[in-house]
């Protein structure tokens, strides 16, 4: 496989941000209560991933090594608050849902990990890549995350009714359910990753 | 290219340029959001007041005005009062959460929108909907605090508790009541307001109706005529 094509699928299984990485659990966890939250999250994280990892490649050498940390924090600062702004005028709705986790990706350790790891040593083609792919698996994970528990939980797909909510398992809407579920998740990604790699 | 040196002048001037550019971008973009915002959160709130007022034709929302601590939108049907809608706030289990609660000209029920809230997804967050559901006691809708007794069952209410979500339940309820009391005391001044208003003769008559909602059925003598003036 050439490069690009490796980077970009990299996020997705080998270095899952959240099956491989276990990185940013806390948005993981915490919005995951249902499909379309799990994705909203994932995107706006995609998003920020992205532009941050573009323009931290491009500033990679304007940056001296001891400012680097705290010049980036800007960087990524910036766009969530941009990403805050633009749901709140737009999508007024997601917002409502995620307003609070907004906020928490500048401190997801993915955004940050990714600008330390990979943009600050490859140019701007490879960083964006990098950060999509990154960006896509974490989209992926928070999506399969709150499908399945939606659907055990209250009996949804994306809002959907699939069975009657009394028959839903509660825990899996409530905090107990969403460490639960990732734990199989994580267990069954693994075991599939193994057998790829054997 | 090689990295810059980490020395004093290059270190200050990048996080310098970068925090500047930050601010920049932001600004701008902030000023270019912020009317969007604005406008979603007045429609939001305009949404949330027409859907819990009669759905009669020609409804006209009057400004708001502060009540005891809360919101009352009064509602006008060709100039006559139809109803009003009040936002009030309480805590619930899991913090403050935010009512609109409209009441028809008689102060029963039209409907209700939970605007904000933070109660357990799947127990506490059923009051967006329970109150509303036409099953067994539960539903508000077309009752009046005034003459039904707004607390759940377990309390010796008249109104079926959330199944598992008593404490939000509870919380719901006193908000109700709390805009309730809100619109009757706005009705009893909006009363007094207008015949202060308008000619002897009607103040007569208006006092009469008071005096007589006030006494609870009693007839309307001329000794009631004598007193309300005092009231307004």
């Amino acid at each position: 496989m050439n490069k690009p094509m490796k980077t970009l699928t990299n996020g997705l299984l080998r270095e899952n941000p959240t099956f491989g990485l276990v990185l940013g659990m806390c948005p993981t966890l915490a919005t995951t209560t249902s499909a379309i939250n799990g994705m909203s999250m994932g995107l706006a994280t995609l998003f920020v991933l992205v532009c941050s990892n573009v323009v931290i490649s491009l500033l990679r050498n304007l940056i001296p090594d001891k400012v680097h940390i705290p010049a980036y924090i800007v960087v990524i600062a910036s766009f969530v608050t941009m990403v805050q702004l633009l749901m709140q005028a737009y999508v007024p709705a997601i917002y409502e849902t995620l307003g609070l986790f907004i906020p928490l990706i500048v401190v997801n350790c993915i955004v940050l990990g990714r600008a330390e790891a990979f943009a600050a040593k490859n140019n701007v083609g490879l960083s964006a890549l990098d950060g999509l792919g990154m960006g896509l698996g974490f989209t992926l994970s928070l999506t399969v995350l709150g499908a399945i528990r939606e659907l055990l939980g209250s009996g949804m797909c994306f809002g959907m009714p699939v069975f009657p909510e009394q028959y839903g398992m509660l825990i899996f809407v409530l905090a107990p359910g969403a460490f639960i579920a990732l734990a199989y998740l994580m267990a069954g990604v693994n075991k599939l990753r193994k057998r790829m790699d054997a | 290219m090689k990295r810059l040196e980490s020395n004093l002048k290059n270190m200050s001037l990048s996080l310098t340029i970068v925090a500047l550019a930050a601010a920049a971008l932001l600004g701008g973009l902030y000023v270019l959001t912020e009317e969007p915002i604005a406008r979603q959160k007045a429609e939001k709130q305009q949404k949330a007041i027409t859907s819990v007022l009669p759905a009669t034709e020609g409804i006209e929302i009057a400004e708001p005005e502060m009540v005891d601590g809360m919101t009352l939108y009064k509602a006008y049907a060709g100039g006559e009062f139809a109803g009003a809608a009040v936002q009030a706030e309480e805590n619930g289990f899991g913090g403050k959460f935010k009512v609109m609660v409209g009441f028809d000209k008689d102060g029963n029920i039209v409907n209700y929108e939970v605007l904000e809230h933070q109660e357990t997804p799947g127990l506490g967050d059923h009051m967006v909907s329970w109150f509303k559901t036409d099953k067994g006691n539960q539903s508000v809708i077309g009752r009046s605090p005034a003459t039904a007794n707004f607390t759940v069952g377990k309390d010796g209410g008249d109104v079926d508790a959330i199944t598992a979500a008593t404490i939000s339940s509870r919380a719901f309820l006193k908000a109700v009541c709390h805009a309730y009391e809100a619109y009757a005391d706005q009705q009893a001044d909006a009363e007094s307001g207008a015949t202060a208003l308008s000619e002897a003769a009607e103040i007569a008559e208006t006092a009469d109706i008071t005096a007589g909602e006030d006494a609870a059925g009693n007839e309307t003598s001329s000794e009631s005529n004598n007193e309300t003036p005092v009231q307004s």
